[in-house]
């Protein structure tokens, strides 16, 4: 079978730092900034395992801000 | 009924045939009396099946008023009516209804009180009518019939003024009116205006934005105090708009009048047969009825209070007009207040011996 | 494969709905009405209803529901969202018109208005999102708060003495006559979300099919108020609401 791979991009300035797009990620893929905050002072979700995002969108889903989108594409 | 046909009806009933004939698109009330006719006209004449207009029956007074406020969002003719403890309840919704600048149609067929009171006829809600009876600054143009056949012809008139300054309109009548039956020659229909019209003639109505449009919100919060200052003051240029052009009253032997009663309403008429007979009596005295109540004829009563030796106002509560009488005059003029409370009607005749007095 | 190979139009799978308005919202971190508002934005748009759709928001903390939604939007008085709502639908009968309440709103000051409206049978949908506390206000009791669980108006838990009982409005509306479909839904995880979506998508379908009124209560949480973090207040809700408020369809008449 296929392999897929996702990639996310985050609106930062829109995420508020909640962190259940981190929880709802079955593989780690997003952690939230520790050091960085966005504009309104947040720390923000980051992927730091891009590699293993299979662009499930499990994430995005469970976002209450709407800051993530996600994209997927069946690797050749 | 033919057109220009005079028929015989109770002003209650008046009110809700001109509803179904000035092209009304919605009634919701709630029993009450003295005015509980006029939703049992409108569901014995059922206008759903001829002209479309909805009629429903709410769980209270406050539900509504809520859903007038929800249909003039949508941009139609809606109305409500009540009688005096409903009207109390109906408040926050007629606040609501002046803060997000909606027109709709409000008539109370006031019964006395304070509290549960009485189920006879009063003009104890002039205060409540006319200087805001809920929240906020805001102005309710207040229609004064004084028969049956204003019943029918404030209605049109109200939905064209509340359209006109995006505002409500209170009819301002009582159980007398309401409940005494009178000949009356009904408007002549004129028929809903149709979603097209609507959109064009409202394009602020939440109707769905066909098209395309922009959303259309309607709301009356603003967080933001110098924002809603600016709501504030829009309003209130709309108010002195209204009142420089839509003050009406009635003047009746005030030619040759050295005494001037003030009064609307039922009062009015018994202020004729005064009239009639303190005129017999030899006391010069004329009638200024106020057919608005808000924007209220105070540059009229000032103007005659110049050349009166006195002022009596005749109201059928424990003196509440005779305020904005006074401040019309700026007290240059002597001005009295006559009235009986608890749904007891004045007499013509106590009137007069008031009158006399007075003239001494 | 680049993360520049991925991120192309072509290979999107989730965005934000194009109805959710960029704005940003004013709800608290992890509120569960922005999913809420992505839900409802989604549906009108795969139902083509942009155009057709009017909400009534409520008084609380989706009172400000109208910026972030694009579509025509009322704001109704405190609890009377579903008298606003019952007018628009008998004057503009074929358009999609909805209301969303929180607990205060509708179970508590519009008890009135939405058990009437809802036994009209109104072709309308109520969205119901119980917290089980006021969010706006600063965490007062709701009439939904749990016995035992702590608000600032009842600081040593909700006593049933003191305070009565939690109220199961959507229990009672499922014996009303007039409604069409109750259902009682969550959005905590992604399972949950994707039913509570098709809840409403049934929802808002019988509402425009005019089989009578459809409530979709969401248990909810306030993370801020319940004073924890949104991870563990969704767990909170899981261990101490589904219990009381216990999820699923409580009745589905639409196919009758």
């Amino acid at each position: 079978m296929a392999k897929m791979k996702g990639a996310t991009v985050v609106d930062i300035e829109r995420c508020k730092g909640c962190r259940l797009c981190v929880v709802a990620c079955p593989l780690n893929v997003l952690a939230l900034t520790t050091k960085n905050v966005n504009q309104k002072g947040y720390n923000y979700a980051e992927a730091v395992k891009e590699d293993t995002c299979t662009g499930c969108s499990s994430c995005a889903i469970v976002c209450p801000d709407g800051c993530i989108t996600v994209y997927r594409k069946k690797e050749e | 009924m033919a057109e220009n046909e005079i028929t015989l009806m109770k002003g209650n009933e008046a009110i809700a045939h001109a509803a179904i004939r000035c092209g009304c698109d919605g009634y919701f009330g709630y029993p009450i009396t003295p005015q509980s006719e006029v939703l049992e006209t409108l569901a014995e004449q059922k206008p759903w099946e001829t002209t479309g207009m909805v009629v429903v029956q709410a769980e209270s007074e406050v539900s509504s008023i809520n859903m007038v406020y929800g249909g003039a969002c949508t941009g139609k003719r809606v109305m409500t009516s009540s009688s005096s403890p409903g009207v109390s309840l109906m408040q926050e919704g007629i606040s609501y209804l002046a803060g997000a600048e909606l027109p709709a149609l409000v008539v109370n067929v006031q019964r006395g009180g304070p509290g549960l009171g009485t189920i006879q006829p009063s003009q104890a809600d002039y205060f409540q009518t006319v200087k805001g009876g809920g929240h906020g600054d805001y102005r309710l143009i207040t229609l004064a019939p004084a028969s049956v056949q204003e019943m029918a012809d404030f209605v049109d008139l109200a939905f064209e003024l509340a359209f006109r300054y995006r505002n409500p309109a209170m009819i301002l009548s009582d159980g007398a009116i309401g409940q005494m039956m009178e000949k009356v020659v009904l408007p002549p229909f004129k028929p809903r205006r149709t979603e097209e019209q609507i959109a064009k003639e409202c394009p602020w109505a939440t109707i769905g934005r066909k098209g395309g449009r922009k959303p259309n919100i309607i709301t009356s919060l603003e967080l933001r105090s110098e924002e809603m200052e600016i709501n504030n003051l829009r309003i209130q240029a709309k108010y002195r708009e209204i009142e420089k052009k839509e003050i009406r009253f009635e003047e009746y032997k005030t030619d040759d009048a050295e005494y001037l009663i003030v009064a609307f309403g039922s009062a009015a008429r018994i202020a004729k047969k005064v009239i009639a007979i303190a005129r017999e009596q030899g006391i010069k005295v004329g009638l200024l009825r106020p057919i608005t109540l808000w924007p209220f004829p105070s540059a009229k009563i000032a103007e005659l209070g110049q050349r009166m030796k006195g002022i009596l106002t005749l109201e059928i509560n424990a003196g509440q007009m005779v305020e904005d009488v006074r401040l019309a005059v700026e007290c240059k003029v002597p001005v009295q207040y006559f009235g009986r409370l608890g749904g007891i009607i004045p007499e013509p005749e106590e009137v007069v011996e008031v009158l006399k007095k007075m003239v001494k | 494969m680049t993360r520049e190979e991925i991120i192309r139009e072509e290979n999107l799978v989730y965005k934000k709905p194009e109805l959710l308005n960029d704005v940003p919202m004013h709800y608290c971190p992890g509120c569960s009405h922005g999913v809420v508002h992505k839900l409802i934005s989604e549906v009108i748009a795969e139902m083509g209803l942009q155009e057709k759709s009017i909400g009534i928001s409520p008084v609380g903390c989706a009172v400000f529901a109208y910026k972030y939604i694009d579509i025509d939007w009322q704001e109704a008085a405190h609890g009377r969202a579903p008298a606003l709502a019952t007018a628009v639908k008998r004057l503009l009968p074929d358009r999609l018109v909805f209301t969303y309440q929180g607990d205060g709103d509708l179970a508590c000051i519009g008890t009135g208005e939405t058990i009437h409206a809802l036994n009209r049978g109104e072709n309308i949908t109520i969205i119901f999102i119980n917290n089980a506390i006021y969010g706006m206000t600063g965490g007062q009791m709701a009439p939904t708060t749990l016995l035992g669980m702590k608000t600032v108006t009842c600081p040593y838990g909700r006593d049933p003495k003191l305070h009565g009982y939690p109220l199961k409005m959507t229990e009672i509306a499922a014996t009303l006559e007039g409604t069409c479909y109750v259902t009682r839904q969550s959005v905590q995880n992604v399972a949950s979300i994707l039913k509570a979506k098709r809840a409403i998508r049934k929802a808002f379908e019988y509402s425009m099919q005019g089989k009578g009124s459809n409530l979709v209560e969401i248990v909810s949480t306030c993370n801020t108020n319940w004073k924890m973090t949104p991870e563990k207040a969704n767990q909170w809700m899981e261990e101490n609401m589904f219990p009381y408020y216990q999820l699923g369809d409580l009745k589905d008449n639409g196919n009758k």
